[in-house]
């Protein structure tokens, strides 16, 4: 039977919405796994704003055709919070096999959710990967703990992400920079209208929030637990009287908030705002290499620390094409797509793998990857500060919302 | 009598029947049962009745959980008044200029620079407001530093202003193109010329003279499609996304915020909020007709008070500036959105890119390969079969073709004047409940539902419009009914059933909430990418995906334009 033929049955399939029970897929027979996945297609659930990162994801789906006959279509979401949601749907509908989202790009409150509704594919498939054997648990311990969550190998790691800043150095001086969300507070002060973050809930703009949260609260280990209810409105009375302070000496004087950080990116290349921020270190570079930013772009951290976390992929419980996803996943997992993920020139977002690990042939290309004229290495990231118990988003975003919700 | 007498009732039952298949039944089953399919599968959830999403008794407590909702007022009393702006506006401007200018030269050539507006979907639209307007934008580059001292863009609050001017002259700028059309298919209808005349003889000014005498006739004409204005512009999702308020924003985009949230709850309360939603649309509508009375007053005011107002130039030359700006500003967005697509870095206040690119074209067009090819499929999938039906509808009307203008044409608007936010979330979740996978032939059904009106009204002019005696000389050879629609009628409407398709391709590409919605983020087109880029994404990139979004309707009209020139090379009264 011809691919095509085979997909028309298929997409018949679907139409009727009478897709046949599939059998289970046994992980730990990566053969058979292989040999189910040619021919399905995988419905990837992924946030779709970023232009370097959704031809990067084409580029694997390319690969993923070429080399194992399967078919990757993205799904582009402006939140992934979408995506649960169509699980949830079909779960209470009772649509327990031939699922709409085959494959999501998911962490911290989104994963939470997804664990503890059991609408996760499991149990542990992500240590029976072929790749995984090439993966950092070691030193990396967001690796298997997602946002103080046990991952239990439900969620497989694809990057990193760093809470990193930049700014123009041809506008603003290196001497002049904050060092903590206080100092940020401060240069706000003399430099009104030049500051802002994305607005609530987008993830990036609470991860601004939570930023602030971890370096004022009181008692640091509250935030490796859910929310006390008792103690919350104490627990973020200082970054509310913070954001109280900051807002008015925001861009528009917080009146508007750009929707994501792309948006910020494009704001400091039009000379609006000064200093931005994104979870991926290498963003700048990447955008200078674009010719969206000016190769005066340049980038710093707080030297006690910005939030870090690690990004993954799961699956549904309901997946359609369960075993092309998980060849999906261990795809991505490999040296040649984390190396080339790596790259400033393509996307920037740092690899999840352990270089000692690697092949002498793999390591020695990672090492010699340029990772471009505006990126900190390694070294000078600063230390990483871990992300809060994902309840804190959630009442955090909400408690933003009730207060700066509306312009005045 | 040889036969049974039947029963009185069946007779009439039969008659029924055929009445029902006779033309405006078709209509209110393909037109009505889908939208009041989906009113009720926003009503049922929105009183908590959804046995597929795990809601089994009716209860209000959505309806009170959307009144907790934040700053909900604000949201709807943002749209509200643009919604009633925009309307007011946009029949203020077409009404002054039809009134100043209606019969001469400037009005026929108005006509042609207004009329590819219409085409032009509402997200490129904006798209091409947005980058002339904003403070880092085109109009303000060009005059700084020189005239504003400005070196870096000023904290000005444009777009998403929280009082939605900037939305609000979006919607005007495609709108007015809307309303200014079906002015002119209204216009043949009156005494222009001859009352014109009269008027200016008594000593009238060309606007008083008008308003007094044409006006009242005329808005009756072009009620409905003033009230889909109203309709339209209260319950936009896209051009709200891209110029309206964010803080908060109008209640249809939060509608679809909590209809993509996770969990459950946040469909019931969507559902509860379309509800509202409606309550709103029928708001707005009742406020309009206290305007539409307190305007009948005003104007017997007028013209009982003998006034002539003979000196209107002023007013009038507005009205032109008017219109000519609201076509100057989207070609002028149009043209932006063309460098900005080729632009490498380009840096405020630099009124020229500094160097030309053709890198993200290169790099967007193998992306853009799947969306086009699904938009081509859904606009001549959608519109064919609504031309197929328009004619089956038009043919079978016949000679009472006439009729289908009282009641035919009054439910066209139908899909226009329920918002559409409120029914098409209902269809949305009556899908999802039949546990149907989103799918082409579903969001190709709703399409079709949008396409029909517009290609059954720009049709039905024609098609009224042919001389009836072709069709007489051929019934005279004894031709069938069928056999002169086909080798009569069809060929001598031929250009005219193009334009109509071309008319309801172009609805097709620029939908976007009915292809979100029910094609649930899987099938996307260039409108859906467009708008999903629209925050954040790299201008060059938007600029590449408004383009090309603004360009197929053009290529549809001149596919339209082109065929009949060509097929009909040798025959010369049918070329035009």
């Amino acid at each position: 039977m011809t691919r095509r033929a085979r997909r028309f049955i298929t997409a018949a399939i679907l139409l009727l919405g009478v897709a046949g029970p599939a059998a289970a897929t046994d992980v730990s027979d990566w053969n058979a796994v292989s040999a189910e996945a040619r021919g399905q297609t995988v419905y990837f659930n992924a946030w779709g704003g970023s232009e370097n990162i959704n031809a990067y994801i084409r580029w694997a789906g390319d690969e993923m055709n070429a080399r194992y006959d399967v078919t990757v279509a993205h799904v582009k979401l402006d939140d992934t919070a979408k995506a649960v949601a169509t699980v949830v749907a079909e779960k209470s509908a009772g649509k327990n096999e031939g699922g709409a989202v085959d494959l999501i790009w998911i962490n911290g409150e989104n994963f939470a959710a997804m664990k503890r509704q059991g609408l996760l594919f499991g149990p542990d498939w992500t240590t029976k990967l072929p790749n995984w054997r090439y993966v950092d648990h070691e030193s990396k311990p967001t690796v298997l703990k997602d946002f103080t969550i046990a991952t239990d190998g439900l969620e497989s790691p694809w990057g990193g992400a760093k809470l990193v800043f930049f700014y123009d150095s041809a506008r603003t001086e290196r001497s002049e920079l904050p060092d903590s969300a206080v100092g940020l507070l401060k240069w706000a002060e003399a430099n009104p209208g030049r500051f802002s973050y994305p607005q609530p809930p987008d993830f990036i703009g609470s991860s601004f929030l939570k930023q602030v949260l971890i370096e004022l609260v009181d008692d640091k280990a509250k935030l490796d637990k859910p929310v006390d209810d008792a103690t919350f409105e104490a627990d973020v009375a200082p970054l509310f009287s913070y954001l109280d302070k900051l807002t008015p000496l925001l861009w528009r004087k917080g009146k508007a908030y750009p929707q994501n950080y792309p948006e910020m990116k494009q704001k400091l290349g039009d000379g609006e705002l000064d200093i931005i921020f994104a979870f991926n270190p290498a963003e700048a570079s990447a955008a200078i290499a674009s010719g969206e930013l000016p190769d005066s772009v340049r980038s710093f951290v707080f030297s006690g620390g910005t939030l870090a976390n690690t990004h993954f992929v799961a699956i549904p419980y309901n997946a359609t094409a369960k075993a092309g996803a998980l060849v999906f996943a261990n795809f991505l997992l490999s040296p040649e797509a984390q190396l080339r993920k790596q790259d400033a020139q393509v996307w920037g977002d740092p690899t999840v793998l352990s270089l000692a690990k690697l092949p002498a042939a793999d390591r020695s290309t990672f090492e010699a990857l340029d990772l471009g004229v505006a990126t900190l290495r390694p070294d000078q990231l600063g230390p990483a500060l871990a992300e809060p118990h994902p309840d804190w988003m959630t009442r955090i975003e909400a408690e933003w919302i009730r207060r700066y919700g509306a312009a005045n | 009598m040889g036969q049974p007498i039947r029963p009185a009732h069946s007779r009439q039952g039969e008659k029924l029947l055929q009445r029902l298949l006779k033309g405006n039944a078709l209509l209110v089953l393909m037109l009505g049962l889908p939208v009041f399919a989906g009113i009720a599968g926003t009503v049922l959830p929105a009183f908590g009745y959804l046995p597929a999403l795990g809601g089994f008794q009716f209860t209000l407590a959505h309806f009170e959980e959307l009144a907790r909702q934040p700053h909900m007022l604000r949201s709807i009393l943002a749209g509200l008044s643009a919604g009633l702006i925009t309307t007011s506006a946009a029949v203020a401007i077409v009404a002054t200029f039809v009134a100043g200018f209606a019969g001469t030269r400037i009005f026929a050539r108005v006509q042609h620079l207004v009329s590819p507006l219409l085409a032009i979907p509402h997200a490129a639209a904006a798209f091409a407001l947005a980058f002339l307007i904003a403070p880092s934008g085109f109009l303000l580059r060009l005059i700084s530093p020189e005239m504003t001292g400005f070196m870096r863009p000023p904290d000005w609050l444009l777009p998403n202003d929280p009082l939605a001017l900037s939305m609000v002259a979006g919607l005007i700028t495609k709108e007015v193109p809307f309303l200014f059309l079906v002015t002119l298919a209204a216009l043949p209808q009156l005494p222009v010329r001859s009352s014109g005349q009269l008027t200016e003889a008594l000593g009238y000014g060309r606007l008083c003279g008008f308003l007094i005498s044409l006006w009242p006739a005329l808005y009756r004409q072009i009620r409905l499609p003033v009230f889909a204005v109203l309709v339209y512009s209260l319950s936009v999702v896209d051009v709200a996304m891209i110029l309206g308020p964010q803080l908060p924003a109008t209640l249809p985009v939060r509608i679809i915020e909590w209809a993509a949230d996770q969990g459950l709850s946040p469909r019931f309360l969507a559902s509860a909020g379309a509800l509202l939603h409606l309550a709103v649309v029928l708001a707005a509508m009742a406020i309009w007709i206290v305007l539409e009375r307190l305007g009948r007053s005003a104007l017997a005011v007028l013209t009982y008070s003998g006034r002539r107002f003979p000196n209107d130039a002023a007013l009038r030359i507005a009205s032109a500036l008017a219109m000519a700006a609201c076509a100057a500003l989207i070609f002028m967005g149009l043209a932006l959105l063309a460098v900005w697509s080729v632009a490498g870095l380009w840096q405020f206040p630099d009124a020229v890119p500094a160097n030309l690119t053709s890198r993200i074209w290169l790099r967007t067009l193998p992306q853009i390969w799947e969306p086009l090819r699904m938009t081509v499929a859904l606009g001549l999938s959608a519109s064919s079969l609504a031309l197929l039906c328009t004619i089956l509808l038009l043919h079978r009307n016949g000679s009472a073709g006439r009729n289908m203008k009282a009641t035919g044409y009054k439910l066209l608007y139908l899909p226009l004047i329920v918002p559409e936010i409120s029914f098409v979330f209902g269809l949305q979740i009556l899908i999802v409940s039949a546990g149907l996978t989103p799918a082409f032939p579903s969001v190709m059904a709703v399409h079709f539902l949008f396409v029909l009106p517009y290609v059954l009204l720009s049709l039905s002019a024609p098609w009224r419009e042919l001389d009836p005696r072709f069709e007489k000389i051929a019934a005279g050879f004894g031709k069938s009914a069928s056999e002169i629609l086909l080798t009569v009628r069809l060929p001598l409407l031929f250009r005219a059933c193009l334009t109509a398709l071309a008319v309801g391709f172009s609805v097709s590409v620029g939908l976007y909430l009915p292809t979100l919605l029910i094609g649930a983020g899987r099938l996307t087109t260039i409108t859906t990418e467009a708008v999903a880029l629209s925050s954040g994404g790299d201008r060059r990139v938007i600029g590449v995906y408004a383009l090309i979004q603004a360009l197929l309707p053009f290529l549809a009209f001149l596919v339209a334009s082109l065929a009949p020139q060509l097929l009909f090379r040798n025959r010369r009264a049918m070329r035009m």
